[in-house]
């Protein structure tokens, strides 16, 4: 069981040592990566992700528990704890929906057959346009394919450390996504621009120039801030599912006040 | 000497993957290497000219390019060895599925591109199932849950493969491999014999005899250096 993911410091883009001793992720604890683009916010959960010894262009090394994983561990996918959303909006695979959950949860050593169907099911939760079981994954949309993506990793990665690049940029429902994956007690990491998904997160990560730059903890303030900013985004959702179905702007929307 | 024969379909990465080895080892022990294809390569002349290494090239032209492997490797393993290489790394064409290059002795390492195409491991035959290793490049060009779809597929295939998935750009996560490539043991010239079976047909290769170098066949064959028939058509 994962109890704790430790980042130690690799270098900047300029070959200096980053300016942390180490970095702790405890589990149940939401963690937000922001920063410029060019900053190395994807670079940082890639090397969590592929579990880095020193062997990524980072140079940092990532522990479990506070031990460096097994050689097994880094490659085969039904040991490995940590399931990433990468920016990818693009299946190369030749097979249906179905066919690719089927072939990832062998992968991910799961035998319950119904996880296909809950994965496509929760996956059309996250997207306007449903995905049927027998689409290919080669022919849908970007914010589709994320969907099944993002579904995918919470049913079938199933893994204690979730990873998620930008989710808010591919026109799905993020409050959903955000809201299924905070009920979990697993160690989730956001590399994020959105101010809200950054202030629903306990603990900021700041990047710059390939490094880390500091780690905040959210203050009550921005607890209140990340809720009046939560209501703003529902109505500024509201608005764009509407416009999104043909609709056009009636007078309540001009003068709505968002305060 | 250690030797490392690497395989894979053209553009999946073998010689970004060469690139990082070399990186990696050069400071270790002295590298030969050697490329086999079929029309042109340029590969010898870019690696030497990046790292300084002994590279060779050879181009098989009418012949299949394992074949033509089979027959180069002796006089090659014996060029390596004569010039003192501690590791021997041959990277193949890797252009026809029906065999594999790889031998009894030293690593076999299979080079597939994440974007190849889920069927890719088993079209790839025996280029898969008889690899000691399979390193998957070009992992950041897609999702975690399709690179994994991936390996598992390799897996089906290959059940006790070793497997790795780096960006061979960047050489990420090639940790393990280098501690195997260290770790391998040193061939013996006269028992190198090919893994696979070859195809069926009349020449002394195609009737199935595994032994390297031209001095154990007849039928059509080539030398590392010049060529026995004329009329052949050898590629550049």
């Amino acid at each position: 069981m994962i109890k704790e993911i430790t980042i130690l410091p690799g270098l900047d883009k300029s070959g200096m040592k980053e300016n942390f001793s180490h970095i702790e992720l405890t589990a149940g604890e939401t963690v937000s990566i922001v920063g410029p683009t060019g900053s190395g916010k994807t670079a940082f959960i890639t090397d969590i992700e592929l579990l880095a010894q020193e062997d990524t262009s980072t140079r940092r090394r990532i522990l479990i528990n506070g031990m460096t994983p097994d050689d097994e561990i880094r490659s085969n996918p039904s040991l490995k704890p940590i399931a990433m959303i990468t920016q990818n909006t693009k299946c190369f695979a030749d097979l249906s929906a179905e066919e690719f959950l089927q072939i990832h949860a062998r992968a991910r050593g799961i035998k319950d057959k119904k996880v296909i169907d809950d994965t496509i099911e929760l996956a059309n939760k996250f997207t306007g346009e449903k995905i049927q079981k027998n689409s290919r994954v080669t022919v849908l949309s970007g914010g589709q394919t994320r969907s099944l993506l993002v579904a995918d990793a919470i049913l079938i990665g199933a893994a204690p450390v979730i990873l998620l690049d930008e989710i808010e940029n591919a026109g799905i429902f993020k409050q959903e996504v955000v809201r299924i994956i905070q009920e979990t007690g697993k160690i989730i990491v956001f590399v994020t621009h959105d101010p809200v998904i950054a202030l629903l997160t306990r603990k900021r990560i700041i990047m710059e120039n390939g490094a880390v730059k500091k780690v905040l903890f959210r203050s009550d303030l921005e607890v209140k801030a990340a809720h009046n900013l939560l209501e703003f985004d529902k109505k500024v959702g509201i608005i764009r599912e509407k416009l999104r179905a043909g609709k056009t702007i009636t007078k309540e929307f001009v003068t709505a006040s968002f305060a | 000497m250690k030797l490392l024969i690497i395989a894979g379909p053209p553009s999946s990465g073998k010689t970004s993957l060469v690139k990082q080895i070399i990186r990696k080892l050069q400071g270790e022990m002295k590298i030969a290497f050697l490329k086999i294809d079929v029309v042109k390569a340029f590969e010898d002349v870019e690696l030497s000219r990046e790292f300084n290494i002994l590279a060779k090239k050879f181009c098989s032209g009418d012949l299949c390019p394992d074949h033509a492997g089979v027959m180069v490797l002796g006089d090659a393993v014996e060029w390596a060895e004569s010039n003192g290489a501690d590791l021997f790394i041959v990277e193949s064409a890797g252009l026809c599925l029906r065999c594999s290059p790889y031998l009894n002795q030293g690593l076999g390492i299979v080079v597939l591109s994440s974007i190849a195409g889920i069927h890719a491991p088993e079209k790839m035959g025996a280029m898969v199932s008889l690899a000691d290793i399979a390193i998957v490049t070009k992992i950041d060009l897609v999702s975690q849950a399709e690179r994994e779809v991936l390996v598992q597929k390799i897996k089906e295939v290959h059940p006790s493969v070793i497997l790795m998935e780096t960006n061979a750009l960047q050489g990420t996560s090639l940790h393990r491999l280098y501690g195997l490539i260290r770790n391998s043991g040193d061939i013996d010239e006269d028992t190198l014999v090919l893994k696979g079976n070859p195809p069926l047909g009349t020449c002394t290769i195609c009737v199935g005899k595994k032994e390297i170098g031209w001095k154990h066949h007849f039928g059509v064959v080539q030398k590392l250096d010049g060529q026995t028939a004329e009329y052949l058509y050898r590629g550049e």
